[in-house]
Formats: C-alpha cells, sequence, structure tokens
C-alpha cells in the first residue's frame, strides 16, 4: 500500500521551531547535495564547517522543537499517518536518494569527486579535504566522506533519540555508548591512527569491526598489510580481531545476549537505532517473512565460511584455486559485490524507508548470524514476561525492528528467546502494561514456567 | 462430530476457541457481527493515534483460522432457539450447534440522556467507534468525555493526540473515585491535568445539544454551563450486551446467569467474559468483570469443561493493569477505595508525582492484601504466589527489590519506600540480598 500524498493523510502541523531547525539542516543538506552534482567549492574549510555544524544544530533545533511540549513518555503519534515514516512519497524519496548514492560510493567514486590518477578531489568528496587533512594528514577518499556523514549522522539523531526516550534510562545510556562507540571506536580512533601508518598497507582499524562482519579480514592482502607491513599496530590489530572473535564474542553473548554488540558498539546497529529509529515499525512481522529470514541470514554465514576457507587456502598454499574454482572470481569477488555492497549498503541503509532500519541486521549479518546461535542456545539473555499481564495491543511487536511477533510470546506467559532480537528494548519501552524485561539470569527456566501460566485459573496448569 | 458454536470474536470466545482446539477435533464456528477477525480492542485507542494501523492489533495472522481449523462467520445473531439448537442471523441464514457459548462482550452505557444519539456521540468500545470518531475528528477542536475512569483517559489521549482540547466531565468528587483510594485518584488527576485537560469533578451532564443538523454541537452540564464541542465521548462504564438474548429461554439479569461451569439455566449452552454474571461470590470478586483477563481465564477454563475434563472456574488472585498518559499502572490483591477497618495501609510517593505505590495488608494478621503501584512495574507471578501463600507484608516489603520489574539500568527506589514505611509502622524491615528473583519462586 503506498501512500501518495507528500504530507501523509494526516498532515502533521510542524511547529516554528521545528520549520528552523528543518531549514537549517537542510542548508547542509543542499550543500551535500550540490557538491555531488558536481558543484566544487573554492573555501572547503568554512563551507565544511558550514556543512556539519548546520546538520547537527539543525537536527538539535528540530529535536527540541519536536519534544518541548510533549511530556516524557512514549511519543509514537502519527507514526502511521507520516509519509516519511509510512511508506508515503517522502519516504520514497529519500529511499530513492539514499539508494543512489550507495550506488556512486560503491561503483562510482569519481562522480562523487575522488580524484583519480593523481588528480585534486573536486565536488562532494573534495569538500571533505580539509577534515582528512586535519586528522590524517591526506586528501579525503569517499569513504572518508561516508564515514563522515554517518558519524554525524548517528550523532545528531542519537541525540534526538536520547531526548525522545529521555524517561528511560536503559535508552539514555545505551544510546550514549553507541554514539561515544561510533564517534571514537570507529571514527576519530582509527581516522588518527592511519595518518601514523602507511597508507599503501591499508588494515581495518576499528577496534569493533571484525570478522566475520568485516569479511575481507582474511584477505591476503588484509592479513599482510596487518602482520606484515603494520608493525606493533598491525599486530595487535590481528590478535584482537581474532580474539574478539573467538574469544570475547562467545563470552559476552553467552553472559547478556547478542546485545552487547548489535545495539550498544555496532556501527551498523548504531545507524539503525539513531537514523533509524523513525522506521523500525516498518519491518515485517509475517511468519513467513521469519522462515525466509532463518534461511538467509544463516546461507549468508555459510558463504562468508566458504569464502574465508577459500582465502585462507590460497593463502597458505599460495595457490589461485580452491577445489578447482578461483578464488578471487568464484568466492571474494562475489560475496564483497552482493553482500558486503549490496545488501549492507545499498539494500541494508537506502531501503531504511521502504522495509525497516534493521533488513541487514536481521536478514544479512554473518556476524548477528553466529551470535544469533549463541544466543538461541546457549546465553543467559531472554524477554521475561510479567505473567499473565499482557493485553495483547501489538505495541511490541510493531516497534521491534527485528520483526519479532514479541507479543505472540507475551500472550501466552512465555519468555522471548530469539536468536534475531538485538536487545533494543524498545518492545519493553513501548508495552503500555509493563509485561516485558529484558534481563539476563541462569539458564534454566529461560523460556519461562514451561507448566504454570498465571494466565489465571488455579484450578489447571496450561501447556502450551 | 459435536459442533460447538460460539457468538463472539472477542478475546473470551477466541481463546476458548483456542483451547477447544488444541484439546479436541471437535467442529468450532465462531460467528461475529462486529470485525471479520479477532482485534485487541484494549488497542483500539493506538491506531487512532497513528501508533499502529488496525491489521497491527489483530494478534493472530488472517490464516491461523484456517489452518486451526476455526471456522468464521461474519455476521450478527438475531435470535437463540435453545428448543430447536438453531440461531437466525441477521443474513436470515440459521446455523446448529450442539453446544453454544455466549460471548457477546459488552455496550458502552448511555443513561438516557437527551441527545445521546446525536451525529458525534459516540462510545469507544466497537470498531465501528472508532470509525464514528476518525470520521468526525478533522473537523473538531474540542471534546467532552463524559465518566471518569479507564476508557475516558484514552478517549482523553485520543483527542489530544490530534491536537483536539478536551473537557472531561467526572460525577464524582475524585477521579476513578470508585476504584482508586484518595491519594492514588489525586496523583491520576493531577496528572491529567497535567496534559491539558479540563478535567471537572462534581459534574455531570445533563443533555447533548443539537447543531440543528442532527449533530452535536455542544453539552450542557447539570450546574447549567454549556460547552462548545463536537464530540462528545460516552465513557461511564459499560454493561453486558444481552439485549437479544433476553427474548430466548437462557436467563438472564445484568448479564447472562451462569455458574462456576459457565453453565447457564439451559443445558449446552454457555456465556463467559464481559457478558457472564456468576452466581455465587468468589474471593471478593465481582460477579461481572469486564476485563481482558477475565475473559481470557473464563476462555481456557471452559475450553476444559467442553472438552470432557469438568473444571470449576476459579480465578487467581485479582490483578489489573492501565496506563494514564504516561504513568503505568499496575495492581495485584485488593486495594479498595475505602479502606476496611481490618486493614492497615502505607502511600509512597516520589517527588516527581509520576511515581507512587499503595500497600494494604492486614492490621491483625499482618497479611498482605494487596498493591497499587504507579510508574514502578512489579513482578505478576511473585506477587501470584504472595497472594496465594497469603504472605505477610514484612515478606512482600523485604523482597520489594526482587519483584520489581522495570527495565535494566533504571533507578531503584525501594531503600527509601522501606525507610519511609519503617519509620511509619515502626517496623524494622531490610531488604533482602538475594540477587536473582527465581531462587526465590520455585515453582
Ligand atoms: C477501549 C477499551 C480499552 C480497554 N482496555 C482494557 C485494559 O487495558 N485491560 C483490560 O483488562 N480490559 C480492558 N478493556 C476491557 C476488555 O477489552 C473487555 O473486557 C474484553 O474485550 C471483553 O471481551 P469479550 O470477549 O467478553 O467481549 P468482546 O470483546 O466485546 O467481544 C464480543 C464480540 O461479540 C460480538 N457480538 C455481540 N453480539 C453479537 C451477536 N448477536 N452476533 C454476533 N456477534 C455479536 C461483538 O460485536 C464483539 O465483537 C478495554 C475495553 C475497551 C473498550
Ligand atoms: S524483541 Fe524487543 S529487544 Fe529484541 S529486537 Fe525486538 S524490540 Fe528489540
Ligand atoms: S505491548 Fe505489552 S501488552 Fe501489548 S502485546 Fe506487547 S507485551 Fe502485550
Amino acid at each position: 500500500m503506498i501512500n501518495y500524498s507528500i504530507v501523509g493523510p494526516k498532515a502533521q502541523k510542524l511547529n516554528v521551531i521545528q520549520k528552523i531547525g528543518l531549514i537549517i539542516s537542510g542548508l547542509g543538506v543542499s550543500i551535500i547535495l550540490l557538491t555531488w552534482a558536481g558543484m566544487t567549492v573554492t573555501q572547503k574549510s568554512l563551507w565544511l564547517t558550514v556543512t556539519i555544524l548546520s546538520l547537527i544544530i539543525g537536527i538539535i533545533i528540530y529535536t527540541y522543537g519536536t519534544y518541548k511540549h510533549k511530556s516524557a513518555g512514549v511519543k509514537n503519534d502519527g507514526v502511521f499517518f507520516r509519509s516519511l515514516t509510512n511508506r508515503g512519497v517522502m519516504g520514497w524519496i529519500v529511499a530513492v536518494v539514499l539508494t543512489v548514492f550507495y550506488v556512486f560510493l560503491y561503483w562510482y567514486p569519481e562522480h562523487l569527486g575522488l580524484g583519480t590518477n593523481g588528480q585534486p578531489n573536486t565536488g562532494l568528496v573534495g569538500l571533505f579535504d580539509p577534515l582528512s587533512l586535519l586528522l590524517k594528514g591526506q586528501v579525503a577518499s569517499q569513504w572518508f566522506v561516508y564515514g563522515t556523514i554517518y558519524t554525524i549522522l548517528i550523532l545528531s539523531l542519537g541525540i534526538k533519540f536520547l531526548v525522545k526516550y529521555r524517561h528511560n534510562r536503559y535508552h539514555f545510556i545505551r544510546t550514549l555508548v553507541v554514539i561515544c562507540s561510533q564517534l571514537i571506536l570507529a571514527y576519530l580512533l582509527p581516522e588518527i591512527l592511519e595518518g601514523f601508518s602507511n597508507p599503501d598497507h591499508y588494515f581495518a582499524k576499528d577496534l569493533k569491526y571484525f570478522w566475520p562482519l568485516n569479511y575481507y579480514f582474511f584477505d591476503n592482502w588484509h592479513l599482510e598489510n596487518m602482520t606484515e607491513h603494520g608493525g606493533a599496530l598491525g599486530m595487535f590489530y590481528f590478535i584482537w580481531g581474532m580474539f574478539m572473535f573467538l574469544v570475547l564474542t562467545p563470552l559476552l553473548t553467552y553472559w547478556v545476549g547478542k546485545r552487547w554488540y548489535c545495539s550498544w558498539v555496532c556501527g551498523c546497529g548504531g545507524l539503525a537505532e539513531t537514523a533509524g529509529d523513525s522506521f523500525r515499525h516498518l519491518s515485517n512481522k509475517k511468519l513467513w517473512v521469519w522462515k525466509l529470514e532463518r534461511w538467509i541470514i544463516h546461507i549468508i554465514m555459510v558463504l562468508v565460511f566458504i569464502m574465508t576457507i577459500a582465502t585462507l587456502y590460497g593463502y597458505f598454499t599460495e595457490k589461485s584455486t580452491f577445489l578447482g574454482l578461483d578464488i578471487y572470481t568464484v568466492f571474494k569477488q562475489p560475496y564483497g559485490f552482493l553482500i558486503g555492497a549490496m545488501f549492507s549498503g545499498v539494500v541494508g541503509v537506502g531501503f531504511y524507508p521502504i522495509l525497516g532500519n534493521r533488513v541487514w541486521c536481521r536478514f544479512g549479518c554473518p556476524l548477528a548470524g553466529y551470535m544469533g546461535i549463541i544466543q538461541r542456545f546457549k546465553s543467559r539473555f531472554r524477554i521475561t514476561t510479567n505473567g499473565g499481564q499482557c493485553i495483547s495491543c501489538g505495541n511490541c511487536s510493531t516497534y521491534c525492528e527485528q520483526g519479532i511477533d514479541v507479543r505472540a510470546y507475551a500472550q501466552k506467559g512465555k519468555n522471548v528467546v530469539r536468536a534475531s532480537c538485538v536487545g533494543c528494548g524498545v518492545c519493553a519501552t513501548v508495552c503500555p502494561r509493563g509485561v516485558l524485561k529484558l534481563e539476563n539470569g541462569p539458564e534454566e527456566n529461560r523460556f519461562g514456567s514451561d507448566d504454570v501460566i498465571v494466565l489465571g485459573n488455579d484450578g489447571f496448569k496450561v501447556k502450551e | 462430530m459435536e459442533k460447538i458454536v460460539i457468538i463472539g470474536n472477542g478475546i473470551s470466545g477466541v481463546t476458548c476457541a483456542r483451547h477447544i482446539r488444541k484439546n479436541s477435533n471437535k467442529e468450532i464456528l465462531i460467528i461475529s457481527g462486529e470485525t471479520e477477525y479477532f482485534f485487541s480492542r484494549t488497542a483500539l485507542m493506538y491506531v487512532f493515534m497513528g501508533h499502529m494501523r488496525f491489521e497491527d492489533i489483530k494478534p493472530y495472522e488472517d490464516w491461523f483460522w484456517k489452518k486451526n481449523k476455526i471456522d468464521l462467520m461474519f455476521d450478527f445473531v438475531e435470535a437463540i432457539d435453545t428448543d430447536t439448537n438453531t440461531l437466525t442471523l441477521k443474513s436470515g441464514q440459521t446455523v446448529n450447534y450442539d453446544k453454544l457459548v455466549l460471548a457477546v462482550g459488552s455496550k458502552p452505557n448511555k443513561f438516557g440522556w437527551k441527545g445521546q444519539d446525536l451525529k458525534g456521540v459516540t462510545g469507544l468500545y466497537a470498531y465501528q467507534d472508532l470509525q464514528e470518531i476518525e470520521r468526525y475528528a478533522d473537523n473538531t477542536n474540542n471534546a467532552v468525555i463524559v465518566g471518569g475512569g479507564l476508557i475516558g483517559v484514552e478517549f482523553a489521549e485520543m483527542m489530544l493526540s490530534r491536537g483536539i482540547s478536551v473537557t472531561f466531565l467526572v460525577r464524582e468528587s475524585k477521579f476513578w473515585g470508585n476504584v482508586l483510594p484518595e491519594e492514588d485518584a489525586k496523583l491520576i488527576a493531577n496528572h491529567i491535568k497535567s496534559h491539558h485537560v479540563n478535567l471537572k469533578f462534581n459534574t455531570e451532564l445533563d443533555e447533548i445539544i443539537d447543531d440543528g443538523q442532527g449533530k452535536v454541537k455542544g453539552v450542557k452540564t447539570n450546574t447549567g454551563e454549556i460547552i462548545d464541542c463536537e464530540i462528545v465521548g460516552l465513557t461511564a462504564g459499560v454493561s453486558p450486551n444481552i439485549t437479544f438474548i433476553k427474548s430466548s429461554k437462557i436467563e438472564v439479569d445484568r448479564g447472562v446467569k451462569v455458574n462456576r461451569y459457565f453453565e447457564t439455566n439451559i443445558k449446552g449452552v454457555y456465556a463467559i467474559g464481559d457478558c457472564a454474571q456468576l452466581d455465587e461470590n468468589i474471593n471478593g470478586r465481582r460477579s461481572i468483570e469486564q476485563v481482558w483477563y477475565t475473559g481470557r481465564i473464563m476462555g481456557e477454563t471452559l475450553a476444559q469443561t467442553i472438552c470432557g475434563n469438568p473444571l470449576k472456574y476459579n480465578p487467581g488472585p485479582w490483578f489489573n493493569s492501565a496506563k494514564f498518559f504516561d504513568i503505568e499502572y499496575q495492581t495485584y490483591g485488593w486495594v479498595s477505595a475505602n479502606p476496611n477497618p481490618n486493614e492497615k495501609r502505607f502511600y509512597w510517593k516520589h517527588s516527581d508525582s509520576l511515581k507512587a505505590m499503595h500497600f494494604v495488608w492486614d492490621k491483625h494478621t499482618d497479611e498482605f492484601i494487596g498493591v497499587n503501584t504507579f510508574g514502578i512495574r512489579l513482578r505478576h507471578e511473585l506477587f501470584d504466589k504472595w497472594l496465594k501463600e497469603k504472605a505477610s507484608i514484612s515478606t512482600v516489603m523485604s523482597n520489594l527489590n526482587i519483584a520489581n520489574f522495570d527495565p535494566e539500568l533504571f533507578k531503584h527506589y525501594e531503600v527509601d519506600i522501606i525507610q519511609q514505611f519503617n519509620h511509619k509502622t515502626g517496623k524494622n524491615i531490610v531488604l533482602s540480598h538475594k540477587k536473582w528473583w527465581q531462587k526465590l519462586i520455585q515453582f
């Protein structure tokens, strides 16, 4: 069902402060769009500062206008009436612009202004040169532009999220952590470290970006850049990456569920939780989609395993084929294109306003698949259902970004133990009857009391 | 195969059908005239407010019914002939049954006010009420709500979400006065007012004024005040929906009269949910309980009886919950509006006036009787256990931290509550240090 009106069936009346906020942030967006279209600015530092500040300040002013008159609490009024958040024209426009941006980013960076063959950067990439030079003493790449915009969005829309959920300390602390881990761990630290490393021997310097989410971790060039050219720092990142995957991830996921990563530190999750918050209800809750999800995410997980085995085989044997198949064209290239670029970027973020904010995390992410299996079968995490208090209203299911039909569990008095739950905690927040609580506890009984349900009658025990 | 016909696809009828299916292979038919599929009545407000779409408040996907061999018929029953086991439907069709379950719910009370059937005057009960409100909402600036209870608050919240100002007429001198104790009623009243609702106590509706075209243009109160409005919400309670049953041989009083097996005076005919009126008092519960949870328990219980495992209705300790704008409310056990002579009470309120707890216990035996909690969530299972075991107030208070159900990382107030409690009662409660609540409740 597409809603064709620009403003949605119930026009949202913006107040003056909201309008001012929109105009200011619109300035930053316009500069980005114009430079993307090819405009090259001369006073780069000035315009870049204007761009970044107007984005952040504009969004903060808009947030103030939106929540100033609202008491602290769940404020989802009109979510399904607005064009942007209910797959109306606005939603589609944003989706198309984002998608096109990703296509340029991955495959046509020169159209974003990336200077090739020693040419200086122009346009959008050129606009970000001053900041890149400041942080690491190199001119910008399209990835630097992307990382910067990404971080700005998490920061400013994260602030919006903080204000929206200010009555809830779980969200407050979680969101502060997610903002900081993006800003510091994923952005500032790696970019600054980059300045001290050899630009010809790049390796990923984001401490929380490890295999299999980082699918090129075991690529020959990446391994070599870390272990042979990277010095002590490279060695550290190599050991750290292995440690994260083999030790810390299973341990933490056992202890608190995959949420420690997915909704507390991950960059993809960080964007989904902040910039994507307005689209969380668009995830599909139907049973057949859940079935599809289990197939897709686990197939991708298996694919990344196979691809990595092929790569490592090539690395150690110094052969270019694995089982008679070319390692690069059969294993690495298709995975990088289809999963690394198409799925996680174009579909994962570009389709936020159409499919919801966690498409990648739910259907695609191999790391989420790995942690999901631990969470489902060997973890202390569960969402406890509060006895018989559920009124089957559906708020929890509707606002679950992972498309989990939380209500189906809650109305039976059962606990929610699901591989895909990222522990964002929003289901528990929007529940008007205080039915849900994310918690860690002993493994026995984590599925909820199997025979007793306090739905009511004392005289018999319900078995579900 | 025995054919079970259920009238009404609300929570009680649907729960009954699901549990009959779980336990047997009987033919099941649900006839209901409001909507084709079961939806959550309690969530109607969220559809109006744009939190959800109507399809989101249907707890089961549409294919569910066919897959579970529960037949649905979208029609109204107009007459029941218990001699021939025949139902006559609005469409003229007739349906036969072997066993009949009446789960027909309630309808909003209207007390014969002048103008109560004008356009723009509506209750908040059925899907059709929501459509009626939607029809007039866009051209409404002011709404008047009559009757201070849970549905009235929901109505007010709905109106405010669309920028409609609300005047709320309450007959009593306090909010939801027949249920909430003084302090709790005051807390909620202040919270409602803080949302810019014009809350008028001791005020009754006198008449609803016609704009000359059959639509409401205002109301007159018993104080003679005239309030302009385009929507009037009638939320002065509900009563069993039994008009169409009166012409049958099934005995009705205020509701359909049933015993603890939900049997009516006619063999093979049962009644559950909002429309049922129990002929005996169980643990101080009312004979008609118009709440979601009761309908669900009754549905489960009757399904056992119908499937050959006769089971007496024996609801556990009372519990309920609601939300007043931003304040969640839960109650376990009995906290009556006016204290009984054998009771002692303790009331705690946070300085932000958004959180409070109200405890009741027996002053002779110290047995815990009930708690009202506002803005702080409590564990149902634990209170259910305590109430069944007749635990003492000391047990409850010293385990209050374990009974807390607020999200992780939330601030805790138990220390303050216990301090004040000890101060007021002269007791010497120490908070339990057991970390994990499940250690305590071993079922
Ligand atoms: C706005 C609102 C909010 C509420 N919130 C809460 C809450 O938070 N917590 C709580 O515990 N309770 C709440 N309640 C009360 C709760 O919803 C009811 O107690 C419960 O829905 C009753 O279920 P039921 O199955 O008995 O009847 P109903 O849900 O009323 O279902 C009966 C169905 O039978 C149909 N029917 C009636 N007569 C016929 C006929 N002759 N032929 C065919 N079909 C017929 C009706 O149209 C209706 O669809 C709320 C009620 C309302 C209206
Ligand atoms: S189930 Fe709840 S906590 Fe888990 S992802 Fe869904 S909304 Fe978030
Ligand atoms: S939001 Fe709460 S009451 Fe509503 S369906 Fe979910 S668990 Fe039940």
